[in-house]
């Protein structure tokens, strides 16, 4: 004896955001019961693990039949099967493309190929969430890279209106799709320290200021590639190291300007040179493609472990760089301005952002 | 040839794939209006078609306009194969053919495949010109308006009821057709469709004819059903109420009085007694009555109507027969007044040949006295239908159970069935044809032809007679009886009334005066099929309740299976109704409204499930509770066993009593003289059933003794209903639940509404269930399927669901299979008592400053001409209302006197108004009238305007919404859809199938209504939903029919939110949006 059909179907489409979630955390039904009777809800409305079980079921299905169309948000809208509130809508959608922070940071930079897809069951291994949660997730980023991919107009701004999502997550998305296509380095062990949340950060600061889109906000890619010219231009920076004269000159603007302002100043007196070139080097580096990638472990290696090394504060770090960068302006024979500065402005806050102390 | 049908298809949008290789489609579409066929252009290469076509014409009859649905087909053009069919859309034009309802559709539609399901939308256009001669020729009914709402609807008032319509076609069912065995399964689900929707509009036609021979303009409760009697074909066959209506000019009545949903002011106020007042509802029955005395005085009463029974009380064979709980006046006191009134009626009625009426809930003072239930039952045999023209038979059949059910009505003493419906069950070659309803007394008002000539006669008066009410209000509040009329006078209870011979009763049952007026008798139960009518004076709060019984049966073929089944029925009928009614005393409540049974036949069991909502009627006496009895009383564990289970069950009455909050006032009640004597004892009751019975022993369903209420435990059946009825659940706290329209004391309604379906299928084990294990399995499947329901509606707690509607079926042989539609909704617990006041003085002031327009519009009318007297008496009836003394307990009477003294100091100014007279108020009519039509247009506007973005469509069974008004009714939806798979597994099971189709059903009623520029749907009902499966072959194929009313509605706050010249008020608000 036994329920062979069981459907319950509201004119407006129930769904319960804690039983949604669990979906979305791809636990399987059974699972998805063992939650919800240890969450209490039974005692709270006097359920049976019966009721729950058909409860959970109805639901898991009716999302899985949404799933097709909350991978086109736009459909959502206007479609006519399933009649859920705007409010409702918008929660759906904003659910199923929010990611864990552990999962994306593992596939950040790579490609996002079938190739990497196979590797989830190591990700799903190595942060516990499931490996169906971190297919849909893996899913969600290709989608999102394969439709804004062709798109002409500012990433964040396409993201939004392809997939109506709310500004905060369209930019975590706009950074995947960004350290997708440039293909950032992000998983050697010097890098594990860094969580989702600064390499976003920092993919914000590139798409803002260094991406074509950044000059020019009508090409396509705009804000996917690095704006070649710019990277050119950096070349020019390389004066900076290779000049003997500028490089005391900017030394001596810097040591007068911190004297006595921070506790490590004997070791940034004695470090300057080293410093300033890691960070010029990886300037005029920025031409190659491979260099590129390696941006963000360079800047570890050049800049934030030497400064760790030497115990300096974030405070002693954002003191140094503004010095560092408001000094070139003042030397007389440096004319690279305003690449300067459209430099340093995203390196001086992405190792802010990067150097946890 | 009087008529053109205009159709443009303009786009399409989310087309499956239909090219592989180059994943798109190249769509192009075929509209097909009878013989006729258009094609659009191949819109190459898109998901998202703009075909934009022509406006493709067809000219047509007014009768094919009525048959027919357009048919549009979407197809995927191939150059090298045949073209695919992409999916179709039918539209029923019929709105569009009624000058008040639609006057275009447009909008998007899911495109439907009745294997794949919904396969993208298409965008329509469709208009119809008509040319005027077309009344003429009767082979059409254009123009007859279809509601399946069961009371007059919202925006409409009654001028007459003429009675009930019934029509029934019958042809082949294409899937039983030999061509059916080389066509694809697709072909013939579209056949299938394509031919009930034919059948569904000729028979709508047909009614229509019907109704206009009648004179008049309207089907109320119409309801249609389908018989799928498999080899020997498909009967489509539907009942109505003819009416005739006018459209309420001005919209902007005080709707809140008419609407017995939205909210407290009403509800309270006919709890205050102000029973007959309902602004909204012209006729009522207060003023006319002095009149009538006047006119008729010199009346004998005549009971040629009284007893009839013999008939009917003995025949048991093959229709057994029920008639049960009872209500009326006893006519000694009414005297000449009420026989007249009678015998008008009667005359009226028996012109007819059924005075049945689908309507469950009634004009205010049309309904007087109600009897009980009447139900009666047949088994038949079915044989192919020979000829399709002459469904014979089938008219045959149903003509004799209707025949049953009148007589049944007059053993009652009362001369018309209301709340009348009619169902089948169908197993194999066997069909059981049932039908029900609630004889009932009506008064004369809305049958008689006479009656409008009453009502100019009236509106001539009517002046006069208004003074004198307002005086006598300002003098008495209790002097009614002056006003001449006793069934009148407190109308909370007069409907309780017996209306059959006290000495010459139909059954024995315990009469007792009415509780609240003490002058007329009622009975001790009262069982009806209609709603509880608004006036009702309830204590507490209601409840569903239900008697499920599964009984076990050989199988068997042919006659020997009938004349199983029908020799069951009787005793399936017998305990259905203790059942009831031991769950009702247990409830301590004393009447059932809307009880529904359902008898549904399997190859080896019989399924019965009735559902009601049980009140406690002011009126009506309380209650015993029930006692257990063991026939051996010697044995002490025994004794022990039983006190045990007294205990529990007088722990569970009292528990409910506080539950529902039933605290009867405490009267002293007198024992009066009733055929038998009440025995006001508590001691036991041995053998009450068999004491009680004598002839009619076996329905004998009104178990008499009222205090003494015994279970006999030695019998098995008294220990299965013992544990059923501690077994039933009590639903979780801030739930509650009905399958009437509305509940007693809850009237706080938001907006928040959930409308759902939910389907269960219960698969048996092989094992050889006796008839308890089944019993307890369909029990459980039920009790269950409530838990569930209640679980997921718990964030909308505190909610009540209502109109939640059963269905049973036995769709294989060791299936059971229930379906429930039901509305969930909220209310606010909290405000009752405060908010629920003021809102009240609000309404009032509203209704009074509405009655000045209404008032000093009809004098002048009449001064001049009687052309529009039934509104005089409309604004008569609100004056005339706080008249009747207030009798309902729970009132509190000092805020009530309060009010009952602003009341008159209002009246006092109005009477002032109304001798001082104006002319301003016509031009204000004038100016209100069109409003429905502006409304709508600017809907549409919106609509059109608003992008891609879709409508929000409520659907609801109840014929109204919360808190909002209903502006206009665009047409009856009726939809018929089949849907099939080869491929159950991979759409997620049965379940996964099921779903998606009921979802696609929903989406699919949504979309008409938008189109048709509605925004919800109600007197929604699933009628149909046949499920079959055969997974072994990976198949499963459905089929559902649903129908109800689309209409546009607005919230009443957008209503309040503006000025107090209701006229500009309105105006305003139709241009406000959409109301969602």
């Amino acid at each position: 004896m036994s329920v062979e059909l069981d459907v319950f179907v509201g004119n407006t489409t129930i769904m319960d955001k804690e039983v949604y979630q669990l979906w979305l955390n791809g636990y399987t039904v059974n699972d998805a019961v063992k939650v919800r009777i240890e969450g209490g809800v039974m005692e709270e409305c006097e359920a049976s693990a019966e009721v729950l079980l058909s409860d959970t079921m109805d639901q898991f299905r009716t999302f899985q039949m949404c799933e097709r169309l909350l991978q086109n948000p736009a459909k959502l809208a206007n479609q006519l099967l399933f009649q859920i509130p705007p409010d409702r809508q918008a929660m759906l959608i904003e659910r199923y493309y929010a990611f864990d922070d552990d999962v994306v940071r593992e596939v950040l930079g790579k490609k996002l190929s079938k190739g990497t897809k196979k590797d989830l069951d190591d990700v799903s291994a190595k942060t516990g969430i499931t490996l169906k949660s971190c297919r849909r997730q893996f899913d969600n980023f290709k989608r999102v890279f394969k439709v804004v991919e062709e798109l002409k107009g500012p990433l964040v701004e396409n993201i939004k209106q392809h997939f109506l999502l709310p500004d905060q997550l369209a930019r975590d998305y706009a950074a995947i799709v960004f350290f997708a296509n440039n293909r950032f380095e992000t998983g050697k062990k010097k890098l594990q320290y860094l969580t989702f949340q600064d390499f976003a950060f920092c993919a914000g600061q590139l798409i803002n200021n260094w991406t074509v889109g950044a000059v020019d906000n009508m090409v396509e890619d705009m804000d996917v590639d690095l704006d070649k010219e710019f990277l050119q231009d950096l070349k020019d920076l390389k004066i900076l190291i290779t000049d003997k004269d500028l490089l005391d000159q900017h030394k001596s603007l810097v040591c007068v300007a911190l004297r006595g302002k921070t506790k490590v100043f004997n070791e940034m007196e004695a470090n300057f040179k080293n410093l300033s070139r890691g960070l010029v080097n990886i300037a005029a580096k920025l031409t190659n493609t491979k260099d590129v990638r390696d941006f963000f472990i360079d800047l570890v290696e050049k800049f934030i472990e030497p400064c760790k090394s030497d115990k300096w504060t974030a405070t002693d770090v954002n003191l140094y760089l503004t010095h560092y960068t408001n000094s070139a302006h003042i030397l007389d024979t440096f004319k690279h301005q305003n690449v300067w500065t459209r430099y340093m402005g995203v390196i001086k806050s992405c190792i802010l952002r990067m150097y946890h102390e | 040839m009087p008529g053109k049908l205009k159709a443009k298809i303009v786009a399409g949008r989310h087309l499956p794939v239909m090219d592989r290789a180059s994943d798109l489609t190249d769509a192009f579409v075929e509209v097909k209006f009878g013989n006729t066929t258009f094609k659009t252009d191949v819109y190459p290469k898109s998901l998202n078609p703009q075909w934009n076509s022509e406006w493709f014409k067809f000219e047509v009859d007014d009768e094919d306009l009525q048959d027919e649905p357009l048919q549009i087909t979407v197809l995927d053009h191939d150059t090298y194969s045949a073209n695919d069919a992409i999916g179709k859309v039918y539209i029923d034009i019929d709105p569009l053919l009624s000058s008040e309802a639609a006057t275009v559709i447009s909008g998007w539609f899911p495109i439907y495949d009745t294997i794949h399901g919904i396969r993208g939308e298409i965008n329509v256009l469709v208009k119809v010109e008509l040319f005027n001669d077309l009344n003429r020729f009767r082979q059409s009914s254009c123009g007859v308006k279809f509601f399946c709402t069961t009371s007059i609807p919202r925006c409409y008032r009654a001028v007459m009821v003429h009675g009930f319509v019934e029509e029934l076609v019958v042809n082949e069912d294409p899937e039983y057709q030999w061509i059916d065995r080389i066509r694809t399964p697709r072909a013939s689900n579209e056949a299938r469709q394509r031919l009930i929707s034919l059948m569904s509009g000729e028979l709508q036609r047909k009614i229509g004819l019907k109704v206009l021979e009648m004179g008049g303009n309207a089907v109320v409760g119409y309801l249609q059903c389908f018989d799928l009697e498999g080899e020997s074909g498909l009967v489509v066959r539907a009942i109505g109420t003819a009416c005739t209506l006018d459209k309420l000019s001005n919209t902007y009545t005080p709707a809140t009085a008419i609407n017995p949903c939205n909210s407290s002011p009403s509800k309270d106020i006919k709890e205050a007694g102000f029973g007959e007042e309902a602004p909204g509802v012209p006729l009522s029955s207060g003023p006319p009555t002095p009149l009538r005395a006047q006119t008729f005085s010199s009346f004998s009463p005549s009971k040629s109507y009284s007893r009839q029974s013999s008939s009917s009380d003995t025949e048991l064979s093959l229709t057994p027969k029920t008639g049960m709980g009872s209500g009326g006046s006893a006519g000694k006191e009414a005297g000449p007044l009420k026989a007249l009134l009678r015998q008008q009626t009667q005359t009226a009625l028996e012109q007819r040949e059924f005075p049945f009426f689908t309507l469950t809930s009634f004009p205010p003072g049309f309904l007087l006295h109600v009897g009980g239930v009447v139900s009666a039952r047949s088994v038949k045999l079915l044989d192919r239908i020979h000829n399709p023209d002459e469904p014979e038979t089938r008219d045959a059949w149903w003509e004799e159970i209707r025949q049953e059910i009148k007589s049944h009505a007059k053993a009652l003493g009362c001369h018309a069935v209301v709340g009348y419906s009619e169902s089948t069950s169908i197993c194999e070659e066997v069909c059981i044809l049932s039908a029900s309803g609630t004889a009932a007394i009506l008064s004369s008002r809305f049958m008689q032809d006479s009656a409008l000539d009453t009502e100019h006669r009236l509106s001539r008066q009517q002046a006069s007679v208004f003074t004198s009410g307002a005086e006598k209000g300002e003098g008495d509040m209790g002097s009614t009886a002056s006003l001449g009329f006793e069934d009148l006078m407190s109308p909370g209870c007069a409907f309780c009334h017996i209306p059959y011979d006290e000495l010459n009763m139909p059954f024995p049952a315990q009469l007792t005066y009415c509780h609240c007026c003490r002058r007329y008798k009622v009975p001790d139960v009262l069982f009806t099929t209609i709603d509880l009518p608004t006036e009702a004076n309830v204590t507490g709060k209601g409840c569903l309740i239900q008697a499920r019984l599964c009984r076990t049966k050989k199988k068997a073929q042919g006659e020997g299976n009938a004349t199983a089944i029908s020799n069951l029925l009787p005793f399936l009928e017998y305990e259905l109704h203790t059942q009831l009614m031991n769950k009702l005393k247990l409830r301590s409540m004393n009447a059932l409204f809307g009880l529904r049974i359902q008898i549904s036949v399997g190859e080896n069991m019989l399924l019965g499930l009735a559902s009601a909502t049980g009140v406690y009627l002011t009126a009506l006496p309380s209650p015993g509770g029930i006692q257990i009895a063991g026939k051996t009383p010697s044995d002490i564990t025994y004794e022990q066993h039983i006190s045990n289970m007294q205990k529990k069950i007088n722990d569970t009455i009292a528990k409910n009593k506080e539950l529902y909050e039933i605290n009867p006032p405490d009267l002293v009640e007198e024992v009066i003289g009733s055929p038998i004597p009440e025995p006001r004892q508590r001691s036991r009751l041995f053998r009450s059933h068999s004491e009680s019975s004598d002839e009619v022993s076996e329905l004998d369903l009104s178990h008499g003794k009222k205090d003494a209420f015994v279970l006999e435990i030695d019998d098995t059946d008294a220990v299965e209903d013992i544990h059923s009825l501690l077994t039933d659940a009590p639903t979780p706290p801030g739930f509650y639940s009905c399958n009437t329209e509305i509940m007693p004391g809850i009237y706080n309604w938001t907006s928040a509404l959930q409308m759902f379906t939910s389907v269960r299928v219960f698969r048996l084990s092989n094992v050889n269930l006796t008839n308890q294990g089944l019993n307890k399995v369909f029990n459980d499947l039920c009790e269950n399927l409530l838990k569930s329901l209640y679980f997921k509606l718990r964030s909308m707690v505190p909610c009540c669901l209502c109109h939640v509607n059963f269905t049973v079926a036995v769709p294989e042989d060791e299936l059971i299979q229930v379906a429930v539609t039901a509305v969930a909704m909220s209310f606010d617990k909290d405000q009752t008592q405060e908010n629920g006041r003021q809102s009240i003085d609000k309404n009032l002031m509203k209704a009074i400053t509405e009655n000045e327009d209404q008032l000093q519009f009809p004098l002048e009318l009449s001064a001049e001409s009687s052309s529009n007297p039934l509104n005089s008496a409309k604004g008569l009836s609100e004056v005339s209302g706080p008249l009747p003394s207030a009798r309902a307990p729970s009132v509190d009477y000092s805020s009530f006197t309060d009010r009952c003294s602003s009341w008159i100091e209002q009246l006092r100014l109005k009477a002032h108004t109304i001798r001082c007279g104006s002319i301003k108020t016509m031009s204000s009519l004038e100016k209100a009238s069109p409003l429905p039509e502006g409304r709508s247009r600017s809907l549409r506007s919106n609509r059109s305007y608003a992008g891609s973005s879709v409508t929000v469509v409520k659907m609801t069974p109840l014929s109204f919404i919360p808190g909002t008004k209903i502006i206009k009714y665009l047409g009856i939806i009726n939809m018929f859809f089949i849907r099939e798979t080869t491929s159950l597994r991979e759409e997620g099971g049965v379940s996964g199938f099921l779903h998606s189709f009921i979802a696609e059903v929903f989406a699919m009623v949504r979309a008409h209504v938008a189109a048709l520029g509605g925004n919800a749907v109600v007197s929604y009902n699933m009628k149909e939903c046949v499920f079959m499966e055969n997974p072994n072959k990976n198949q499963a194929q459905c089929l559902i029919n649903v129908s109800g009313d689309a209409v546009i509605f607005v919230r009443e706050s957008e209503l309040e939110a503006t000025p107090p010249q209701p006229h500009s008020a309105s105006a305003q608000t139709s241009s406000s949006g959409e109301g969602t």
